[in-house]
């Protein structure tokens, strides 16, 4: 019996090579995602201005963070701002889906119509949507040249309104979306069920009721996820459409978080508003990618 | 499914279908608006717009607003178009993109071929980092790309989006190569093959769909970006959409929308182009980023 | 020392043992097939001999040379897998002659080997096709191209023939067979079905529940199965096993079993040694063959007994009639002539071959040795 001491070179560099190949993208996002938010909550704990400091200073950030009225229109204006785009857009993907699965004429030119905005940058739809809801030259000035003489249309410039043009732009980027997800809920429901209730005697509006709806369960959680964790990043959007105006009428925790950091010189309290954000949306997301990181098992 | 056959439309009855149809078509209209505006405003002069309808078709067409977006509106304080900043973009996207699939592809393969203890943690970790809010790490970002000396420039927004493309790389390919058959690599790994072999050889070939969806993904996000663009290469190095915002926002002299209009257009464009060659794709890896595991 | 030795192998996931201490030794030019339910360690322990899962404890040896760390692709051997596994972008002459380019073999050697496998193999037109445009029985003979052209060892099947339909299962299994008995290379053949397993094997191991439970040829394994489990998994339809008292009469030892109406049927042993476990309960084990209608009873048997008992169903396969009925409280078949008079619910009397029955001990559920 003879024992290949070679045993051999090469099946020991196969199985070092695997991880060799991982490790630098694992060293990377563990430098650049897990050292840094280690670094922006130490941060927060400091009295950094300007530029980082490390002279810690316990809660104090975060307690004066909770005292500044900018802080507090942003977190009602994401709150404002996150459950009607969640809402609408649901609803919205949701009735198109329904109405495109109905054996339409066209299918195929009116789903991409849905959808293309969202192949597009926030800060062209911000562009376009900005002059479009414009009083002077936008649909209000429109309106008054087709006659409609006492249509008023300005919530951009109204402090209590603007926000609401700010879910107007966001549902129209990405309901088309949500559509295209629920739509691929329906194609999946198992034709068979929906011939038994069929038979069983459903109506098309108990169908969807009482059968299909309930079947898009994990669509609907898939759309909750992605769209209040685009909710709470959106940036991009108000930056273009408002700027976070009028005055700070829509300033959102993510236009917050960076105008304190870079161009007010509160970097402590800056990092503490992005703890804050970070925290909201691993509160919906962990658990989220938890359960589907399971359920792959 | 089609809960709609034949026979239940006709029992939904003519009303009902139409009132679909008015419904869709009313949607379709809703989302072609702003593009429509947009275009028809670009190619009017901006005496029109100001004094005329925004929705009417132009009375005279002229490019002369296409041909200032591009080349000579003041962009910050130099009159140089969009431009350099488009080509700035170009050389952002183009390698981060190229480098963050290569990497994907390799991590996808070593996650479901090569599993070893901890894979499913190193995973997890590599996909949550796909939906951290980036104002956490705006500041320490900020310092590192200072340190490296690579602030406002374009390798550093490459750095950047390469950082934060890989998880979802990583999460395209390891949820494309779960379902490829794992006796095909032990049937290359029992007539010889290695570990890059193995890849080149056996997965590559098969890997063109999703290789697709991942570009175009990284791709539309990458050239759509403006936090990280805004934040780390502002001035010369910003990529288009930094530039648009500065051309649309400057508050000096006559707002010439149809020169931002164009200029919305062009930053549109690539994106718009590949959504319309590739439309399938795209749809495919929206759905992959939301359906995870 | 045999041709392919495992040696005391286990193998262990953490801390569940999943294969317990198998020891097979293989010569050369056998056929071993490993058989048994899903979960029972039989594909484990085949990719152990082909490299792709780690060796616990214990040793593998391929022609007296240890293997145990060595890659797959030094082991010299050749494996055709359940699904193929066809590399989809390559042709078929590529996908067969992959491994000898892997291996680094000249390119005239390799379209050698290539053309005498495909004409052994029958498949010369397809060779410049794609897996995808062949049909299922091709595919397996491509898989099988590919293994043979590396000239291995020894041959490995995992259930190759599952993904086919019944009617090219059975003509696949001859070709195999065919193939082995001309070019006599060892095989190790992991299959879950004991037809196959008692057609092709020169030895089969019965495995279940990591425990390779009965090692020996395929006339070992059905007429004398070790226990319970080897008898009514191997053999189609199952070993009746039905439990039965051991009662002396007039010096012979008989089985007692309850009858459909609740009486008691007295069957004659034909084996001495019973009588040591008179007055014991037991499992009776009947193969359905050697219940019979008195007709068809084997003419060779020295010991055939009349069972008179009610017919439950009846089920005229076409080539045998199976007739159930209950024996012990147990449905038990019979494997009756096609052209048998039975009808449905009467009294008949079944021809019982008492020289192919055997007993298990109801604790252990291991046979009671002769």
């Amino acid at each position: 019996m003879t024992r290949d001491s070679s045993v051999d070179m090469r099946t020991r560099m196969q199985e070092f090579l695997p991880k060799l190949v991982l490790a630098p993208s694992f060293a990377l996002v563990l430098l650049f995602v897990y050292g840094f938010i280690a670094f922006t909550i130490y941060l927060s704990f400091t009295d950094s201005r300007m530029l980082p400091s490390y002279g810690l200073e316990g809660w104090e950030n975060y307690s004066k963070l909770f005292r500044i009225r900018e802080w507090e229109t942003a977190v009602t204006n994401l709150a404002i701002f996150a459950s009607l785009y969640i809402v609408i857009c649901t609803l919205i993907g949701l009735l198109l889906a329904i109405f495109l699965d109905q054996k339409i004429r066209g299918e195929g030119v009116l789903r991409p119509i849905f959808l293309y905005p969202m192949a597009l940058s926030f800060i062209v739809t911000g562009t376009a949507w900005k002059w479009f809801l414009d009083p002077g030259i936008g649909i209000e000035n429109t309106m008054h040249l087709w006659g409609w003489e006492s249509f008023e249309f300005g919530w951009i410039k109204d402090r209590d309104m603007a926000i609401y043009t700010i879910v107007i732009a966001a549902v129209w980027q990405t309901s088309g979306f949500v559509m295209a997800m629920f739509l691929a809920g329906l194609r999946g429901i198992d034709n068979e069920i929906l011939k038994a209730a069929q038979m069983d005697g459903a109506s098309n509006f108990q169908l969807y009721r009482r059968i299909i709806i309930p079947l898009l369960r994990p669509a609907f959680l898939s759309a909750f996820v992605i769209l209040s964790h685009l909710a709470i990043k959106s940036y991009d959007l108000v930056i273009a459409l408002t700027g976070g105006g009028p005055g700070n009428a829509t300033a959102v925790p993510a236009t917050f978080m960076y105008s304190y950091t870079f161009t007010r010189n509160q970097m402590g309290i800056g990092a503490a508003s992005a703890v804050i954000m970070l925290m909201t949306i691993a509160a919906i997301m962990v658990p989220y990618l938890y359960a589907e990181l399971r359920e792959k098992k | 499914m089609s809960v709609a056959t034949q026979d239940n439309a006709a029992s939904v009855g003519r009303v009902g279908r139409t009132f679909v149809y008015l419904t869709l078509l009313l949607f379709a209209l809703f989302y072609l608006l702003p593009f429509f505006i947009m275009v028809v405003n670009s190619v009017k002069p901006l005496s029109e717009i100001t004094g005329g309808n925004m929705m009417a078709l132009p009375q005279e067409w002229t490019i002369a607003p296409w041909l200032s977006a591009w080349s000579t509106a003041q962009i910050g304080v130099e009159p140089t178009g969009l431009r350099p900043y488009f080509w700035n973009s170009i050389r952002m996207v183009v390698p981060a993109v190229v480098i963050c699939t290569i990497i994907g592809a390799l991590n996808g393969y070593v996650l479901t071929k090569w599993r070893f203890r901890g894979d499913t943690i190193i995973f997890g970790l590599m996909l949550f980092s796909c939906f951290i809010p980036f104002q956490i790490v705006l500041i320490p970002m900020a310092r590192i790309l200072g340190i490296l000396e690579i602030a406002g420039t374009t390798t550093g927004l490459v750095l950047v989006h390469v950082v934060y493309g890989i998880g979802f790389a990583t999460l395209y390919f390891r949820n494309y190569y779960a379902a490829f058959p794992t006796e095909l690599v032990r049937a290359a790994q029992i007539d010889g093959a290695g570990f890059f072999q193995i890849f080149y050889r056996i997965l590559l070939p098969s890997s063109g769909p999703i290789t697709v969806v991942c570009v175009i993904w990284l791709f539309t996000n990458i050239w759509n970006d403006f936090l990280f663009g805004a934040s780390f290469a502002s001035g010369d190095a910003a990529p288009m959409t930094v530039a648009l915002n500065n051309l649309v926002s400057s508050s000096t002299g006559v707002k010439e929308y149809n020169v931002h209009f164009a200029g919305a257009i062009l930053a549109a464009l690539p994106t718009l182009l590949v959504y319309i060659v590739a439309g399938r794709f795209f749809v495919r890896g929206l759905m992959a980023g939301s359906v995870k595991g | 020392m045999g041709f392919l030795d495992i040696n005391h192998v286990t193998k262990s996931y953490g801390n569940v043992e999943v294969l317990h201490r198998v020891d097979i030794a293989v010569e050369e030019g056998e056929f071993l097939v490993l058989v048994g339910p899903s979960g029972c360690g039989k594909s484990t322990l085949l990719n152990m001999i082909a490299g792709l899962e780690g060796i616990t404890s214990g040793e593998i040896s391929i022609k007296d040379r240890v293997m145990n760390g060595v890659h797959p692709s030094k082991r010299n051997i050749a494996m055709v897998f359940q699904s193929y596994a066809l590399y989809p972008n390559m042709s078929v002459a590529q996908n067969i002659t992959f491994g000898l380019e892997m291996h680094g073999t000249p390119k005239p050697e390799r379209e050698k080997a290539l053309k005498d496998v495909a004409s052994l193999l029958q498949i010369d037109h397809l060779l410049d096709r794609k897996p995808g445009q062949l049909s299922g029985g091709q595919r397996q003979r491509v898989a099988m191209g590919r293994a043979l052209v590396r000239n291995p060892d020894v041959f490995l099947f995992d259930e190759p023939l599952s993904n086919l339909d019944a009617k090219l299962r059975v003509d696949m299994r001859t070709e195999i067979k065919k193939l082995h008995q001309n070019l006599k290379t060892t095989v190790v053949y992991v299959t879950h079905d004991q037809i196959e397993a008692m057609t092709l094997s020169t030895r089969i191991a019965v495995m279940f529940d990591g425990y390779v439970q009965q090692l020996g040829t395929p006339k070992e394994i059905y007429d004398t199965p070790e226990n319970v489990f080897v008898a009514t998994f191997m053999g189609s339809p199952a070993m009746n096993v039905v439990p039965a008292k051991v009662e002396m009469v007039d010096g012979v030892p008989h089985a007692k079993v309850a009858r459909a109406e609740g009486d008691d049927a007295l069957l004659a042993f034909a084996q001495d040694n019973m009588s040591e476990w008179a007055g014991k309960d037991i499992l009776l084990g009947i193969r359905p063959e050697a219940i019979t209608d008195p007709e068809g009873a084997d003419r060779d048997s020295n010991c055939i007994v009349t069972l008179a008992n009610r017919v439950g169903v009846t089920e005229p396969s076409g080539a045998d009639t199976f007739v159930t009925m209950t024996l012990g409280g147990k449905d038990v078949i019979a494997r009756m002539r096609a052209d048998t008079t039975v009808q449905v619910d009467e009294m008949f009397d079944f021809a019982v071959n008492m020289e192919k029955a055997v007993a298990f001990d109801p604790q252990t559920e291991a046979r009671i040795k002769a």
